[in-house]
């Protein structure tokens, strides 16, 4: 297969990064290392090539009816310039994709999905806009996506490109290289920040300027322990269709009475609870879980290890388990099978990591 | 950081899974050379094996781990292990720094010291690197 590279291939090249197949794109996972970039986001301003995410236009007088219908949060409660975490789920109440909705204007919305399931994701909404009076259009070829994130990074980018940015979870329009550009105050690592929408014709002029601002470039290995200790569930690994928001902790983001599909599945999912709950927790002592590993309470098997890693904020082994519901509390201790060496670990909340104040 | 150059000493020999031995008289010192730790990034586990030990050639015996993966680490020759690398399980980036010093892994006691012919020089580890 042909990975697909993003505008900014060759500038990740220059830098020296290390390159990875990752949903069908060739990616930098690290620079300089993931310790450093890690770092960077958690004191400074981080800067992630994330080009490889998908984005949806959804626009015409059915739009936010439809959007009620097919995602998982009150869409109508977003008000214009609004963004939400929603998931989109099928029948079943399973999650087909974790995606955030931005409101660009009275009945026009930009969905930005994940890089693996962005096809699917367009399949699902095209065949289920036709009762609405609506377009949906892949435009993901019409961005590059920047994020910075950090305690820094509204600072640094609103210096080095001269705009104003909108507030946490809204999206505002700007002009980013002289082109027209979306900026929104989101992002996958646990700290302020924003991403960028912008002409992927200026990204490499782009990313050379927040360089020069000061931030560090960072690869998808820092994204995934950033959004790990942050407790943010990765769609693959934590989630899936197999899988509904009540168990995986989302239950937050989901408005049943909205009537979207998979809502009476999820309804009852709620009402009845799950046999099995999504739970952060942490290694003590020495050890790194890791994806697949088996969890033990008291010998017996209790669960599943979805995302491990080594916390480098924490300087421990962290992860996430699906774990029998009574055992899902903070404080459960139990134990993780890494490899056949048992490591005891105890059941957390979220998140696993918590900026001192 | 990282040993920012790839570097492979004359005076070692190499196994082609990419570990390095010291062998002087019946004992050797094992690692990893520079590409695995290279390949692997940065190092922040390693437990070293238990004292007494028994390695074999070819067989992995540990286990290096970086934030992302988890690698074997082969024994290049077979043997008794009569020391390891204590100071790794606070500072395994040690094994990034200076793969061929202060992040050695293991002394052991050969039991086959014929196995030694079975390596590789420097020149013939680049090799099968450049063939990778």
């Amino acid at each position: 297969m042909i990975l697909q590279r993003t505008p900014l291939h060759e500038q990740h090249v220059a830098a020296g990064a290390r390159l990875v197949p990752f949903a069908g794109w060739e990616m930098p996972v690290s620079y300089d290392g993931i310790r450093e970039e890690h770092a960077a986001v958690r004191t400074y301003a981080g800067l992630f090539d994330v080009s490889h995410m998908g984005q949806v236009e959804v626009e015409g007088p059915g739009a936010q009816t439809f959007l009620q219908r097919v995602l998982s949060n009150d869409v109508a409660a977003i008000e214009a310039g609004g963004a939400q975490y929603s998931c989109l789920c099928n029948e079943e109440g399973g999650i087909l994709d974790d995606l955030i909705a931005y409101r660009l204007g009275g009945d026009r919305y930009l969905v930005v999905t994940n890089s693996a399931n962005h096809e699917a994701d367009l399949d699902w909404l095209g065949r289920r806009s036709r009762d609405f009076d609506i377009a949906v259009r892949d435009v993901a070829d019409r961005y590059a996506m920047l994020a910075v994130q950090g305690p820094h990074a509204r600072g640094v980018v609103s210096r080095a490109l001269g705009i104003e940015l909108p507030a946490r979870m809204h999206v505002a329009a700007a002009r980013i290289g002289n082109r027209p550009a979306l900026v929104c105050g989101t992002g996958y690592t646990g700290e302020d920040g924003v991403e960028l929408l912008i002409d992927p014709e200026v990204a490499a002029a782009i990313w050379a300027e927040l360089l020069d601002a000061g931030t560090v470039p960072c690869g998808l290995g820092a994204r995934d322990t950033l959004r790990l200790e942050a407790c943010l569930p990765l769609h693959g690994n934590d989630i899936g269709p197999d899988r509904n928001p009540i168990e995986a902790g989302l239950g937050w983001c989901c408005k049943e009475q909205t009537g979207f599909v998979g809502s009476d599945a999820i309804a009852r999912a709620r009402a009845e609870g799950t046999a099995e709950r999504l739970a952060p927790f942490r290694i003590e002592g020495a050890g790194i879980p890791r994806q697949g590993n088996a969890v033990l309470a008291a010998g017996e098997g209790a669960g599943v290890v979805t995302s491990g890693t080594f916390s480098p904020s924490l300087e421990v082994g962290i992860g996430m388990a699906y774990l029998r519901a009574e055992l899902a509390e903070p404080g459960t201790e139990v134990e993780i099978d890494v490899r056949g060496r048992r490591r005891p670990a105890r059941v957390a909340s979220k998140p696993l990591y918590r900026k001192e104040k | 950081m990282t040993l920012a150059d790839a570097s492979y000493p004359e005076e070692l020999l190499y196994h082609p899974e990419h570990d390095w031995a010291r062998v002087e008289g019946e004992e050797a010192i094992f690692g990893i050379t520079w590409y695995a730790q290279d390949s692997l990034g940065e190092v922040v586990f390693f437990e070293p094996p238990e004292a007494g030990a028994t390695v074999a050639k070819d067989a992995p015996y540990a286990e290096v781990e970086s934030v992302k993966a988890v690698s074997d680490v082969i024994a290049p020759l077979s043997g008794e292990i009569v020391a390891v690398n204590e100071a790794l399980a606070d500072a395994p980036e040690r094994i990034n720094e200076e793969p061929y010093g202060e992040g050695w892994l293991v002394k052991v006691k050969l039991s086959d010291p014929a196995e030694v012919e079975g390596l590789l020089s420097a020149a013939d580890y680049r090799k099968v690197l450049a063939s990778d």
